[in-house]
């Protein structure tokens, strides 16, 4: 199994966290083999960000993703830039719909999850508008256990912002909306309607 | 942590330099940063001050090299890591330090050039600027992991190697392999060569043993007599700069001690070369795809193979001539305008035909460009 999960954003999002945590959740807590690697202009904020995680039950010698299976996507220009890098037939999308609107032709299944608009009115800190989108890619799609991601935030964000980004993980977690997924275990929703595609 | 003290972590290259450093005994970092090295100087400033080591933020990376080889004769092992321009600035400086026989390792995390170039995006561009880019006629050593593991490992082996022949010693890192994060083993038995003092009784500091290696490392406030020249000077490190046969005996054995010591230094991986018809010479980042490649020509029945080259200088010509006897097409994939590929057709010397597959701008090679390159050369010599 190889797959190729890309977060991709504005600088000062998080974009990277969000990539190196699910690394260590893949890598650190599940024992699998995981790349790295990042993508980022100059400025500190505002330029193009991106984050690529390669995962796989085997040695990874090509670092990169070539076509991703999973993307998270922060920002428009970062959709529409990656968009076409996705696997149509495997590949899933997760949008931040506070800052996406518009949908390009032929994506493969989208799920939506207003993660600046949680994490600003929720939470008071649009920072954390990562940890919610990396929730919700833990019920979005297998690719990691979300008790992983959760272990892996614990170890790896500061202990004063430790239960906050861990409640906006669980926001992300449960908030997502999209074809096919069952219902949050332990959450309120109405039983789930039969998976129609996507998992 | 397991039982014999090894730990996994998912770190950067980077940060693996760092560990290993430590690992090595490294008590001693001059630095200034720079993208993308700068995670070395900031993990160093952390790590050091605990094991009782010192770290400095120099104002430049002329100071920080020169500060590096301060310590060393002050009795630390040393070390410094910079980027393309900070590199460009420290070569007065590894000059000196092979004149002067200073032992310290001196990290290139290579990026993008000429100039400022492309301060966040990979390049392997400075491999010659490694070998020649101070004045005269000096020899040093360059290591080049392809994995935030061999970040690790070969930062070891670059503090031994300093150690043993007392050469500066680069690791040419680059972007990829010092940025990417991936799991590496730590810790654990490893293999340390420790400074040993010499005798102080009638101690010539430049008197070499028969393989032209001085013997120990002596330090400055430990009752030796030492002068430390830049210019040519005798065994006694005294100035002999206007003497024609001391100069020549010099200059002769600072590169002699690392050209003829080669087979000890000489560090390659060879995948599945004994029946190659196609060989991918490779290094550094470059050596992922490279050997995807190579795996994926095999599992359609393509006698491919690589040589990865973990040290590139000295170059190992022995190894890439052998191989150029057995193996029709040597491929030579690498991220700058065509350049490890001269040292491998010289080393070959007309018994394969050579091909260079140079990247520019900074972009991996993908493994489906790399092995259409050995599928292109299978194809090539069947017409034949």
């Amino acid at each position: 199994m190889r797959k190729e999960v890309r977060v991709a954003g504005f600088g000062g999002q998080g974009v990277i966290l969000a990539g190196v945590i699910l690394a260590q959740a893949s890598g650190a807590i599940e024992g699998r083999e995981v790349a790295q690697t990042q993508s980022y202009g100059p400025e500190a904020r505002g330029g193009a960000a991106r984050c690529d995680v390669v995962i796989s039950d085997k040695r990874i010698l090509y670092p990169k993703v070539r076509q991703a299976d999973l993307l998270l996507a922060m920002s428009q220009p970062a959709l529409a830039k990656y968009a076409v890098d996705l696997d149509a037939a495997k590949g899933k999308v997760v949008i931040d719909s506070t800052l996406v609107n518009e949908l390009p032709d032929g994506l493969p299944p989208v799920y939506r999850v207003p993660a600046t608009k949680i994490a600003e009115e929720e939470f008071k800190n649009r920072i954390v508008a990562n940890m919610v989108m990396l929730g919700a890619l833990a019920r979005v799609d297998d690719v990691v256990a979300y008790d992983s991601l959760k272990r892996a935030v614990a170890e790896n964000v500061a202990p004063k912002f430790r239960d906050l980004n861990l409640a906006a993980l669980d926001r992300g977690y449960q908030a997502v909306e999209g074809p096919g997924l069952r219902p949050a275990a332990g959450a309120n929703d109405a039983p789930g309607a039969p998976a129609s595609g996507g998992r | 942590m397991s039982e014999d003290g090894r730990k996994v972590r998912i770190i950067q290259g980077n940060e693996a330099s760092v560990e290993g450093a430590i690992a090595a005994g490294c008590r001693f970092f001059a630095g200034y940063p720079i993208t993308p090295a700068s995670e070395i100087a900031e993990l160093m400033s952390r790590r050091l001050p605990p094991v009782g080591g010192t770290f400095l933020q120099m104002e430049d990376e002329i100071a920080s090299i020169n500060a590096v080889i301060g310590a060393s004769w002050g009795g630390a092992k040393a070390c410094t890591a910079s980027s393309g321009p900070g590199i460009s600035l420290m070569q007065e400086g590894v000059g000196y330090a092979a004149e002067t026989e200073t032992p310290c390792v001196v990290i290139n995390v290579m990026r993008g050039g000429p100039a400022t170039g492309q301060p966040t995006i990979s390049s392997q561009q400075d491999i010659y600027q490694a070998r020649y880019g101070g004045h005269g006629d000096y020899e040093i050593i360059a290591l080049v992991p392809s994995s935030a593991q061999e970040a690790y490992d070969l930062t070891i082996k670059a503090f031994n190697l300093a150690e043993e022949f007392r050469v500066p010693v680069y690791l040419l890192s680059d972007e990829i392999v010092g940025h990417t994060r991936e799991r590496v083993v730590m810790g654990g038995p490893i293999e340390v060569r420790e400074r040993v003092a010499p005798p102080k009784e009638g101690y010539r500091p430049y008197a070499a043993g028969p393989d032209g290696l001085l013997p120990g490392m002596p330090a400055f406030n430990d009752g030796y007599r030492l002068l430390v020249e830049g210019q040519h000077h005798d065994e006694r490190g005294i100035r002999a700069g206007d003497d024609v046969n001391k100069s020549a005996a010099l200059v002769q054995r600072l590169n002699d001690k690392v050209r003829k010591n080669i087979d000890r230094i000489t560090d390659v991986e060879r995948v599945d070369l004994d029946d190659a018809e196609v060989a991918v010479v490779c290094f550094g980042s470059t050596a992922r795809p490279a050997l995807e490649a190579v795996q994926s020509a095999r599992e359609k029945g393509v006698k491919a193979g690589a040589l990865r080259l973990r040290v590139i200088w000295p170059f190992p010509e022995k190894v890439v001539a052998e191989l150029a006897g057995r193996a029709r097409t040597l491929i030579v994939p690498e991220m700058n305008i065509g350049k490890l590929v001269l040292e491998v057709r010289r080393s070959a010397g007309g018994r394969a035909e050579v091909i260079s597959l140079p990247r520019l701008g900074g972009a991996l090679h993908t493994p489906e460009e790399v092995e259409g390159a050995i599928m292109d050369a299978v194809k090539g010599g069947n017409a034949r």
